[in-house]
């Protein structure tokens, strides 16, 4: 196996205390996470809100520390470094290799330092390089991704959201990283400038032999992008699969949900009334027992209600799925949905 | 300002005007903060009147004519003299230059008391930059002038009166001010060091610590302020030196200053904690040192600037209601407090309404304080208005 | 379709005449946040006003119920409104705190945000709040109030109305907070809806919910619905009708099949192609974007809004503003491409021939 990272069993719960004196809570974000990232590949982890994307990016990078499981980054063949378990100081160096992008370009910078600043910090903290060398790395990075040099100088207020998030983006590229984690990097843009931004990060990857975990809830978006797609609901895995398979034909019901709900952009796609489509998404503490998603399938049948389905491959290909019942549905797809009468 | 897509660069494409964007694009942060803190006027006069009150008190040996403690029973509650500028000789020509006039004393037959009548008679010219006795500056630097005085050496200088024995009131609210600027200072800057220390920590660590902090901060908050403090006041040794006091009450104010500043601290920390810079800082792999000096400090210094000057105002007026109760600072050290204990007895007040001055000093210093405060408070928080 | 058919059609609720809305502020010039808008809503259809941020959009919807803050006025243009009654209203003559401004607000015309919990009152229950705006303009008694809240909100699709009457908005979820708020907007049958991004909070499977219901609602009301949004893909499923702002001008506008059909102004064409198509991945084609970002409205050209980020530039583009130009009966755009003939040939407008006579539409509207 090439898998640049490995996650296992991760489950990061929250515990929350109701009052001072109150009884705690707790929250299951991610519930036994297991996925596997190859080298060079760009994989997308989709969901709704509060379905544990951007904790399992998190986690990942040891912004949260996971409750259990494990997390393993392999730099090179035969190199396993347990990023789960590492003491904050022995994570330094390898915080070279994984970098972030968030999604808000407004609060991601530091309104304090100048751009030149922001991009060498870095390179400081890593004592990488000084004087000629360092100004040399952050000029070049900053043209790679289409800062023009005489920016140097300026505060981040003093730029557009699009070049805020070139900026960000040159702050995770100056470590020569090996894995990009985008946690919704191009959801707060505007549509003309997302798209300038996923150009560049195409563009980046091929460049830099990149390999790139892209969180987002956009499906168009994730579609365009992405090599592999992780559907998430309510902490659980419940699809994974190549992007092209998923969007042709889920396996999952709630991928086919998500999928549907999905606007596009033609009139004559148009979905038109969705009677299928009903609820909300339940609250982190009080998950249904059995499947997850029962509560709002309409495929539900009595077993998903008493048992949970395990995340397995459908019918021995890659695409994996955690429903009892992934082979035998019909579910449709994106690519070519009939179009709808329209009430 | 356009990006270069470098992808993109097929036909070419008028760029917009870039304006004076490359002036504002190079201002701080701070640079704005002081931008529109000039825009808010009453802020700004507030400034320049708190800059006055710490140069007189910095240099108030220079400033006040005479020393606190001199003394001259001839002039017990003389009257403010007043400084006139132009005299009108007997045969109708002007005389310029600034001079105070002479005292008449009379005695009251009926009440048998001495009476100050300002004598238009006599007057005695004044002078800047006049030699007077030798003195310290600062306690170093020997000086022999003052900023003014008579010319003739000796010659009565009550501009605002004297109190009961017969000492320059002027002179004294000079260096009242020294002690209680400096109190409200010294207060502050440990108040500040306990509180940014336990907010900071309170705040970035959270956790039990913080539980802690915060409680005890609600419980020295719930105390009734003046009781303990004249508790404390009234537990220091009898027999400190007057300098001593100073510093033991210095001490006691800001043991309660502190918690205001704590509070502030440990917001700002909490609400930086989440913000993704810092949490970007982190991941570079940043010390948590470096995570707070470099990435949080700076966010909320201006902030903690602004609270600072918002707590000195408190502190002033609680040494001043110390000292007014006779349980602060003790004489001879002068300060607004103890100043304003010569005015407590209502029939000296009748008679020596110029003992009031320094209630009128203090209100002006502590309102020029708070709208300065008000105003860096606005200025700092960028998403006001 | 152009606003003077338009005005013969009885079914026209609203119509906006060159309307321009400039901002003044102490220490700087004036602003025109928009600048000659002219769109016209019709009884039972929707109208989207898309654009990116910064564009105009939102301040063109408060403006009709006088919204705006004091520092912006109206120089220019009318806003006619025609609720039925025989009479047609200048909005923009109506003073924003008037009584007869306050008659039409929350009565004939309503609002619905992005944000429902800064339009909800934190401390009141959602019950009372739409009971209160029944109470304001109708004649009904508190339980008679109380009961038509009860069948607005089961009319919105909030499961166990009568008891989620008596929830506060923060016990609600992001969708049926949206609900209750599309409840209170639609309390007094209002002739005009006005939506304020109001999906761009929501998770996708929520925002389908609510784009099923506003439109349902809309066909049962019998409303004209005024949909503001930045998503192409909410527009296409929507709108009978969109029109396209590009810093405070509408640059292009049309029957929504036709304007996703063959756009014609050059902004409409790069923001279709600025958006990933749901292809497989073999049709899969790289985004083209506009480049640069949306200057400033001070730095906007005096001519075409666009000049400075459009590939098609040209002579006139940055001095001459161009005049809308039909080019299919339901559909105009702003752009010299379509009426110059020296104008550079680009594949998919309609364009005059190159001899000089006028295409087909020209002249419809200038």
């Amino acid at each position: 196996m090439t898998a640049l990272l490995e996650i296992e069993n991760l489950t990061k719960t929250f515990t929350m205390r109701s009052g001072m004196f109150g009884d705690t809570i707790s929250l299951d974000a991610l519930v036994d996470i297991n996925l596997e990232v190859e080298k060079g590949e760009t994989l997308a982890i989709v969901g709704e809100s509060g379905c544990g994307k951007t904790t399992l990016g998190r986690c990942i990078v040891r912004a949260l520390d996971p409750t259990s499981g494990r997390v393993s980054y392999r730099p090179e063949p035969g190199k396993t470094i347990e990023l789960s378990s590492l003491p904050k100081r022995e994570l330094k160096p390898w915080r070279q290799d994984i970098r972030m992008i968030f999604q808000d370009p407004m609060s991601s910078l530091n309104p304090y330092l100048r751009v030149f600043d922001l991009v060498a910090e870095p390179l400081r903290i890593h004592k990488i390089a000084r004087g000629a060398e360092l100004e040399q790395r952050v000029i070049s990075t900053l043209e790679k991704v289409g800062i023009p040099r005489d920016a140097l100088q300026r505060f981040p207020h003093a730029f557009s959201g699009g070049q805020r998030q070139r900026i960000g983006i040159a702050r995770a590229l100056i470590l020569d990283p090996k894995l990009v984690i985008a946690d919704e990097a191009v959801s707060a843009l505007d549509v003309s400038i997302q798209a300038q931004i996923l150009n560049l990060l195409e563009d980046l990857k091929a460049d830099f032999g990149l390999t790139y975990i892209f969180i987002s809830h956009d499906l168009g978006v994730v579609n365009y992008i992405a090599d592999r797609v992780v559907v998430m609901y309510l902490g659980h895995v419940v699809e994974s699969a190549p992007t092209e398979a998923l969007f042709e034909r889920p396996r999952h019901p709630y991928t086919e949900v998500l999928l549907e709900a999905l606007p596009i952009a033609d009139p004559t796609r148009r979905k038109g009334q969705r009677a299928e489509l009903q609820g909300e998404i339940p609250f982190l503490g009080n998950r249904p027992q059995g499947c997850p998603f029962h509560t709002r399938c309409k495929y539900a049948q009595d077993r998903c209600r008493s048992e949970k389905p395990a995340l397995r491959p459908v019918n021995g290909t890659a695409q994996q799925a955690a429903c009892h019942f992934a082979e035998t549905l019909e579910l449709t797809g994106a690519y070519d949905a009939p179009q709808r009468a329209i009430a | 300002m356009a990006t270069i897509d470098t992808q993109n660069l097929t036909k070419p494409v008028a760029q917009p005007k870039t304006g004076n964007f490359a002036l504002s694009g190079r201002e701080s942060q701070f640079a704005m903060t002081w931008r529109r803190f000039k825009q808010h006027q009453l802020a700004l006069v507030s400034l320049w009147i708190v800059v006055a009150f710490y140069i007189v008190a910095l240099l108030a040996e220079f400033f006040a004519p005479f020393d606190p403690g001199d003394y001259n029973p001839r002039y017990t509650y003389a009257p403010p003299q007043g400084i006139e500028f132009v005299f009108v000789e007997e045969d109708g020509s002007w005389t310029w230059g600034p001079y105070v006039n002479g005292y008449k004393t009379e005695i009251d037959p009926q009440a048998m008391r001495r009476v100050f009548t300002i004598d238009e008679e006599v007057r005695h010219p004044l002078g800047l930059f006049v030699e007077s006795e030798p003195y310290m500056l600062f306690g170093i630097i020997p000086m022999t002038h003052k900023l003014f005085g008579t010319i003739e050496p000796r010659a009565p200088l009550y501009v605002i009166g004297a109190d009961r024995l017969g000492r320059d009131q002027l002179s004294r609210l000079i260096h009242g001010t020294r002690i209680s600027l400096s109190i409200g200072l010294v207060g502050v800057v440990l108040s500040l060091i306990f509180g940014v220390i336990i907010g900071g920590f309170s705040g970035y660590y959270g956790g039990w610590f913080d539980s802690a902090v915060q409680r005890t901060i609600e419980f020295i908050r719930s105390l009734p302020t003046i009781p303990l403090w004249l508790g404390l006041a009234a537990a220091l040794p009898q027999d400190w030196s007057a300098l001593q006091n100073y510093f033991a009450i210095t001490v006691i104010l800001s043991l309660l200053g502190w918690t205001e500043l704590a509070r502030v601290v440990r917001g700002r920390f909490l609400a930086l904690r989440t913000e993704d810079f810092v949490t970007a800082a982190q991941l570079d792999g940043a010390s948590d040192y470096r995570v707070i000096v470099r990435h949080m400090v700076p966010s909320f210094m201006s902030h903690i600037i602004a609270a600072t000057t918002l707590a000195i105002p408190g502190m002033i007026l609680a040494e001043t209601a110390l000292s007014f109760l006779g349980l602060g600072l003790q004489a001879p050290i002068v300060s607004w407090g103890t100043l304003l204990q010569e005015a407590q007895n209502i029939r000296t007040l009748a008679s020596a309404p110029w003992l009031l001055a320094p209630g009128v000093v203090v209100v002006v210093a502590i309102l020029a304080m708070n709208f300065l405060g008000d105003g860096l408070r606005d200025a700092a928080d960028p998403y006001g208005k | 379709m152009t606003p003077q058919t338009h005005m013969a059609n009885d079914k026209t609720l609203l119509r906006m005449e060159d309307v321009s809305i400039v901002f003044s502020s102490p220490d700087e010039a004036d602003i025109e946040a928009v600048r000659q808008v002219d769109f016209t809503l019709t009884r039972g259809k929707t109208l989207a006003l898309v654009g990116e941020s910064g564009c105009g959009k939102s301040v063109t919807a408060r403006t009709i119920l006088r919204l705006l803050d004091k520092n912006a006025r109206i120089p220019s243009g009318r806003i006619l409104f025609s609720p039925g009654d025989g009479e047609t209203t200048d909005i923009a003559t109506l003073k924003p705190d008037s009584t007869a401004m306050r008659s039409i607000r929350g009565n004939k015309i309503s609002m619905i945000f992005q944000e429902p919990m800064s339009s909800l009152s934190p401390v009141h229950t959602i019950g009372a709040q739409i009971d209160e705006m029944i109470l304001l303009h109708e004649n009904l008694d508190k339980k008679g109030a109380r009961a038509r809240t009860i069948e607005l909100l089961e009319q919105v699709g909030v499961p166990g109305a009568r008891q989620r009457a008596d929830a506060y908005p923060f016990q609600l979820s992001g969708g049926l907070r949206q609900r209750a708020m599309i409840a209170m907007a639609l309390a007094c049958k209002p002739d005009l809806l006005i939506a304020d991004e109001p999906t761009t909070a929501l998770d996708v499977t929520t925002q389908a919910q609510i784009l099923d219901l506003l439109r349902s609602l809309r066909d049962e009301f019998g409303m004209a619905m005024l949909f503001i949004t930045h998503d192409l893909g909410v527009v296409a499923e929507i709108a009978d009708e969109v029109a396209v702002m590009y810093l405070g001008d509408v640059v292009e506008q049309g029957d929504v099949f036709e304007v996703f059909k063959s756009p014609q102004h050059p902004y409409t064409r790069a923001l279709m192609s600025s958006i990933p198509r749901m292809t497989r991945h073999a049709d899969r084609q790289r985004l083209n974007p506009i480049q640069g970002s949306v200057p400033s409205p001070k730095n906007r050209p005096s001519g075409c809004a666009f000049t400075t980020r459009c590939p098609h530039a040209f002579e006139p583009c940055a001095s001459v503003r161009p005049g809308p130009t039909g080019t299919s009966e339901n559909h105009w755009a702003r752009c010299h491409l379509l009426t110059d003939p020296e104008a550079p040939r680009v594949d998919g407008l309609i364009q005059p021939q190159v001899e000089g006579t006028p295409n087909a539409y020209q002249g419809d509207r200038t």
